[in-house]
């Protein structure tokens, strides 16, 4: 929730938990914070401080645990210390590369007391350098090669949101004319109309977006970290592409790929200081080169599919895009119905689409969807999920209801942990071990939280759903029961290149 | 290939875990720590040696720097530094064999700092080789107890990790490490 609320505004979020199961509960959102570089801080209750070392009662090594999971952590057993170290941790977490900051604080540190008075001076952390800039001379080098590239490509990642760069993004890649594939995180830093806009690469991206990077000869990576599942095998890809990698943290330069020039720094600055030295550029050619990549994708796009019956994800997506304008903020859970909402759910405005990326947590969906309504109260909110991920979090309906907050959560429910029965089927021979499902009536369980419960079944169903859940007031569930075995295409399997794809079949789409 | 890293950090509790998890999380084997006071308060200083190819060696220094309480890392496998490891050996010793060790112990240019009625304990202080040069000769008599410090080591010249952290965040010094460390 408080992961939510931060991606959502960009502010710090806070979560309170109590000494050991309270703290330890918290340990899947703060490695979820960790890998996706979101600025939360949270404040655990220790024991008292004569009590540490004995196992005492609800006693855990909350800092030892979390360690390597945060930023930074703080155990604090003295009162005086606890405002500074606040304030520090408010500075760690939001500053350079954000991430979790966690602070402990004895019980006796807790309930002592003590004059205070408000330092305003700014933080200053001897060892902590968040505020790199690059060299001029690489930022030289690096308006040479954009400008002698043929066949560019922008990599657009979670940094263009947390610089707050999407202006200057924008208007490198019209001046530049540069197309821009977007990692998951990256997605609604760009504008998803936009016509240099290619979608989402890398595993489930379209397979012309990673044909794009693949024929590239020039990679500008935009605040993002070549993770595995955007590269596939690092050994093949984007083979003869120059790399400019801009990046605020300097141990992810060369880390998964090597490049030619790293520009260590604020996106937002460093994109500040190439601009006026960029000329503006026409790439017709390559851009038309791309297009006709797409070739038969819209044939094989389930979009396109007349109305047989049956109720696609894709149709949900698709309608819940076309009836919300593209303008909803949009919270997914994790697997197939994650992938389909970042392919079929083109996001026009900034931080309107939060996920969990690196660390993939079903259960992410909902809570991140309340707190993400907090921060923007303003916003239509709409949480995506699976049937299993859903479950993995569902009481945090009771905080929906309880806190009166209004968000729209639609379940695509296939009766299977979809994503994992994908791969059961794609590279294990169909054995589908634990992930078939019975679910309870979620139209119930909305019910029983005093909310509103919505089942469908057919695709001529789904437009009402959705504009009934808009209108309705207080929170709504909408149990879609979707196609049970339908898989995300296309798919590059693990470690191939990202170039080798499984396509949705042609033929498959014809007998249906 | 043998890598050797220093490191200035914060002297505060838990650091040399924060330092060492780092090492084990991103799957790097130590091959020696040493960590003990410089002369300034409040500042301790790390000597890690990690064995590891250089592609990936390069990537320990900005993984260090990650870590709130590192002040300062350097890399001195390809700088000219004085290395030193001190050993002490417990070793057998009868009355017949004693004065051969002993002599030994001089040739190394090493202690007897403990005579027993059957052994003999052994300080040594040199650079890994000599050490290990001198428990080689000693092995025959019969090494019964054996303790290392690890390696610690120090660049050659007037440079200093203190100045260059000073340099590379283009920072004055705070007053008390100037005052301590008398400039």
């Amino acid at each position: 929730m408080a992961d939510g609320y931060a991606r959502a505004c960009g502010k710090v979020g806070v979560a309170l938990a109590t000494s050991g199961p309270g703290a330890t509960n918290l340990i899947t959102g703060i490695v979820t914070a960790q890998m996706d570089s979101s600025p939360i801080v949270c404040i655990t209750g220790q024991v008292a401080s004569p009590l540490i070392g004995f196992d005492a009662f609800q006693e855990t090594d909350v800092t030892g645990i979390t360690l390597p999971i945060t930023k930074h952590n703080y155990l604090i057993s003295k009162v005086e210390d606890i405002a500074p170290t606040i304030r520090e941790a408010f500075f760690i977490a939001s500053s350079g590369r954000p991430g979790p900051v966690l602070i402990d604080i004895t019980k006796d540190a807790q309930q002592a007391e003590i004059e205070w008075e408000y330092d305003d001076r700014p933080v200053h952390i001897s060892g902590y350098r968040p505020d790199f800039s690059p060299l001029p001379a690489d930022l030289c080098r690096a308006v040479e090669m954009i400008q002698s590239a043929q066949r560019p490509v922008i990599l657009a990642g979670h940094g263009i949101l947390i610089s707050g760069a999407m202006q200057e993004v924008l208007e490198f890649a019209e001046r530049t004319q540069t197309p821009v594939a977007s990692t998951l995180l990256g997605l609604s830093g760009f504008p998803g109309n936009h016509p240099l806009s290619l979608g989402m690469m890398g595993m489930h991206g379209e397979a012309w977006v990673n044909q794009t990077i693949q024929n590239a000869d020039l990679l500008l990576a935009f605040g993002m970290r070549f993770d595995d599942r955007v590269t596939g095998k690092t050994s093949t890809f984007a083979p003869n592409a120059k790399k400019i990698h801009i990046e605020i943290d300097p141990s992810e330069i060369n880390k998964n790929i090597a490049v030619d020039i790293a520009l260590v720094g604020d996106l937002k600055e460093t994109l500040q200081k190439i601009l006026p030295n960029v000329q503006p550029a026409n790439h017709a050619e390559w851009l038309a080169t791309i297009e006709a990549w797409k070739g038969d994708s819209s044939v094989r796009n389930i979009q396109n599919l007349p109305d047989n019956g049956h109720l696609y994800a894709a149709h949900v997506i698709n309608d819940l895009w076309r009836y919300t304008n593209g303008e909803s903020l949009v919270v997914s859970d994790v697997g197939q119905n994650q992938m389909w909402t970042a392919q079929y759910y083109r996001h026009d405005k900034p931080n309107t689409a939060i996920t969990s990326g690196g660390l993939g947590t079903m259960g992410f969906g909902l809570p991140a969807a309340i707190g993400a309504k907090f921060a923007r109260p303003e916003m239509e909110v709409w949480a995506i999920a699976g049937d299993g991920g859903f479950q993995m979090t569902q009481a945090e309906l009771s905080t929906a209801a309880q806190e009166g907050i209004k968000i729209n959560l639609a379940i695509l429910n296939n009766g299977y942990l979809g994503m994992v029965r994908q791969w059961q089927e794609f590279f294990y021979d169909r054995r589908y071990s634990a992930t078939p499902m019975k679910s309870p009536d979620f139209v119930k369980i909305a019910e029983a939280h005093g909310l509103t419960g919505i089942r469908v079944t057919r695709r001529d169903e789904v437009a009402d759903a959705i504009c009934k859940a808009r209108e309705t007031p207080g929170s709504v569930v909408i149990d879609f029961q979707v196609e049970k075995e339908d898989s995300v295409y296309p798919m590059v399997p693990s470690n191939a290149s990202i170039d080798a794809m499984i396509r949705r079949p042609v033929p498959q789409i014809a007998d249906r | 290939m043998r890598h050797t890293f220093v490191a200035l950090v914060e002297d505060k509790p838990g650091v040399l875990n924060r330092v060492v998890s780092v090492f084990r999380r991103r799957n790097f084997n130590i091959e020696s720590l040493t960590v003990g006071h410089t002369h300034q308060v409040g500042i301790s200083r790390i000597t890690i040696v990690v064995d590891s190819d250089q592609t990936e060696v390069e990537r320990i220094m900005p993984y260090m720097y990650k870590l709130i309480n590192v002040l300062q890392v350097e890399d001195l496998t390809h700088t000219a530094r004085v290395s030193r490891d001190l050993a002490m050996v417990k070793v057998n010793a009868t009355t017949e064999n004693r004065s051969a060790i002993m002599q030994f112990a001089e040739v190394f240019r090493a202690r007897i700092v403990d005579v027993g009625n059957d052994s003999l304990i052994i300080e040594i202080t040199g650079d890994e080789e000599k050490v290990n040069g001198f428990v080689d000769v000693l092995r025959p008599y019969g090494i019964i107890e054996m303790v290392r410090t690890g390696i610690i080591a120090m660049e050659r010249g007037t440079s200093t990790l203190l100045n260059n952290m000073a340099e590379t965040q283009n920072i004055e010094l705070p007053i008390e490490y100037k005052m301590a460390s008398g400039n």
